[in-house]
C-alpha cells in the first residue's frame, strides 16, 4: 500500500513546537506553540492527536494534548511514580540512591496502533516506563521493568540517570513491544509488559572494561527505528556504532566500513524497505561534532552493506550542528526525511536524500522531528 | 489567617491566584491552597511531595529549610512566598 507524501512536519525545540506545512510556494512555518518553554518530545497519534511533552525547569515535566491539529492544547496528566516505600532503598550498582520522581518525558507510542484509540507509552528518565489508556488522563507505572534486578545496573548516558527513549509496538501484535535505554540495552515483552527479557545480544559497548563489553545490559543504544511494513528488521545507531537485527531484535550485528563516524544519535528507516536506512554521523563521544565541519547524511541501501555519503543542500564547512536522537524523521511515504540540529538548523529532503532544503538555520536548539501521519 | 502567594511565573501556565488559608506548617498551607486549585501542586511538588528542585518557600522573606517534609513553621500572619529559584534557569 502507498503512503501519501506528508505535509505537515512538528518540530520540538529547547523553546517551544513549531509547525511547519507544505504549501504551493514551499515548507513555512505556520504555528507556533509554547513558546519560551522547552519541549523534549512531540507525539502524534494514529488519531491526528498531537502530544507535547514540556520540561519546564522548575515546574517539571508536564503533557499537553491537540485534539484540533495544534490550534488549541489541554493540560493532560504527565505519569507519575508511585510512592517510594520508606523500607526500599532503591539504589543503582554504582550506590547511587535512585529517584522515584519523574525526571523527563523521552517517549511516546500508541499502544495499540490498530485499534486507534487512547492507549499511550510513555518512556522516561530515571528508566520507568508507563502506561495511559486514556490518552494521559493517568498513568500506571510497569512495574514488572521497574521492579527487575536488572535495572540497578542501568545508568545515565548523558544525563544523570537512565532514560527510556524508544517504545516500539509491534504493527502486528501490540502486545509485543520493544524499549531501548541509555543505558540499559532493549527489553522486549510479548506479553503486553508483563514480563520482559533482554534484547541486546550482539551488541557491542566500547566504554565498558573488555570483559563487559557484550553484557546486554549496558547497552547504549541511542535509538532504535524499525521498517513499518517489516517490523522484524531494525536498526540502532548506538554510542559506538550502528547495529542491525533481522530476526526481531533476537540477535544483532554490528556494521563495519562506515564513513565518516560509527557515533551519533538519530536514525531512520525506509517504511518497505527494511534495507534503506539513514544516519547522521558526529565526531565520537569527546566532541560531538560533525566531522571536518561537514555536515552529511549517510544512507545505505543494502542493509548496511555500504553507505552513501548524502552532502547536496547541506553546510560543508564550518558546521557544528548535532542531530539528537530523536530529531530525525522519515514520512509515510519513505520519501520525504527532516532534521533538526543543537544549533537551530532545520533540513528537509523529498527526494530520500539526495537532496536537502534548508527550511531554517535559526530556530532554536532541536529535540524532536516528527512528520504528521 | 497566613497568605500563599505564588510566583507569577506559574500564571504562564495556569491560574493562580494569592490564597488565605489555615494551617501552621508549610506543609499544611500549601496543602489547603492546592485543595481549592488542584492543578497547581504539580508544579509546586513532586510526585514524593517533596518540594521541586528548582523551587523555593519563602516565609516572611527566610528561605525554608525542610524541602522534603515541607515542616517550616508558619505564623497566624505569615506571608507564604512560593517562587522559581534561579538555579532553575
Amino acid at each position: 500500500m502507498s503512503h501519501a507524501p506528508s505535509n505537515r512536519l512538528f518540530v520540538a525545540t529547547r523553546k517551544g513546537l513549531f509547525t511547519l506545512e507544505r504549501g504551493e510556494a514551499g515548507w513555512r512555518v505556520a504555528g507556533t506553540a509554547f513558546l519560551g518553554d522547552p519541549v523534549s518530545i512531540v507525539h502524534v497519534d494514529g488519531a491526528g492527536r498531537i502530544y507535547a511533552a514540556l520540561d519546564l525547569g522548575h515546574f517539571g515535566s508536564k503533557l499537553r494534548r491537540s485534539t484540533d491539529g495544534g490550534a488549541t492544547w489541554e493540560e493532560r496528566a504527565a505519569p507519575a511514580f508511585p510512592e517510594k516505600p520508606e523500607d526500599v532503598d532503591d539504589r543503582d550498582d554504582n550506590g547511587k540512591s535512585i529517584p522515584w520522581k519523574l525526571q523527563k518525558i523521552w517517549a511516546l507510542a500508541d499502544a495499540d496502533p490498530a485499534a486507534g484509540g487512547e492507549s499511550l507509552w510513555c518512556g522516561t528518565l530515571p528508566g520507568g516506563l508507563f502506561r495511559s489508556e486514556d490518552g494521559g488522563a493517568g498513568w500506571e507505572l510497569n512495574r514488572p521493568l521497574w521492579d527487575k534486578p536488572e535495572r540497578k545496573g542501568w545508568f545515565g548516558g548523558g544525563y544523570d540517570w537512565p532514560g527510556i527513549h524508544s517504545v516500539f509496538v509491534d504493527p502486528r501484535d501490540a502486545a509485543r513491544v520493544l524499549v531501548a535505554i541509555s543505558c540499559g540495552g532493549v527489553w522486549e515483552t510479548l506479553d503486553g509488559g508483563a514480563n520482559w527479557t533482554p534484547r541486546a545480544s550482539g551488541m557491542r559497548a566500547e566504554y565498558m572494561p573488555p570483559e563487559r563489553a557484550f553484557d546486554q545490559n549496558v547497552q547504549d543504544p541511542h535509538i532504535l527505528v524499525a521498517s513499518r511494513d517489516n517490523p522484524d528488521a531494525l536498526w540502532v545507531q548506538h554510542h559506538n556504532g550502528i547495529f542491525r537485527s533481522t530476526d526481531g531484535a533476537a540477535s544483532w550485528q554490528e556494521i563495519t566500513n562506515i564513513p565518516r563516524s560509527g557515533f551519533g544519535f538519530a536514525a531512520a528507516v525506509h517504511p518497505t524497505d527494511p534495507d534503506t536506512a539513514w544516519f547522521v554521523p558526529a565526531i565520537k563521544d569527546e566532541k560531538r561534532i560533525p566531522v571536518d565541519g561537514q555536515l552529511v547524511v549517510l544512507r545505505t541501501r543494502d542493509g548496511g552493506e555500504s553507505f552513501e555519503v548524502l552532502d547536496r543542500g547541506l553546510p560543508q564547512e564550518h558546521a557544528y550542528d548535532l542531530i539528537y536522537r530523536h530529531a530525525l524523521d522519515i514520512d509515510a511515504s519513505g520519501d520525504r526525511l527532516a532534521f533538526g540540529s543543537t544549533t537551530g538548523s532545520l533540513w528537509i529532503t523529498e527526494d530520500q536524500g539526495d537532496s536537502w532544503t534548508s527550511l531554517s538555520a535559526h530556530l532554536p536548539p532541536i529535540y524532536c522531528v516528527r512528520f504528521a501521519p | 489567617m497566613p497568605q500563599v502567594i505564588f510566583t507569577s511565573a506559574l500564571e504562564r501556565h495556569l491560574a493562580c491566584p494569592p490564597q488565605e488559608v489555615a494551617g501552621a506548617t508549610v506543609r499544611e498551607v500549601l496543602d489547603q491552597a492546592f485543595a481549592a486549585n488542584p492543578g497547581v501542586r504539580d508544579y509546586v511538588l513532586d510526585e514524593q511531595g517533596a518540594l521541586r528542585k528548582h523551587m523555593t518557600v519563602f516565609v516572611d522573606g527566610e528561605a525554608t529549610r525542610d524541602r522534603t517534609g515541607l515542616s517550616d513553621a508558619v505564623r497566624i500572619d505569615s506571608q507564604v512566598y512560593v517562587m522559581q529559584a534561579l538555579s532553575g534557569g
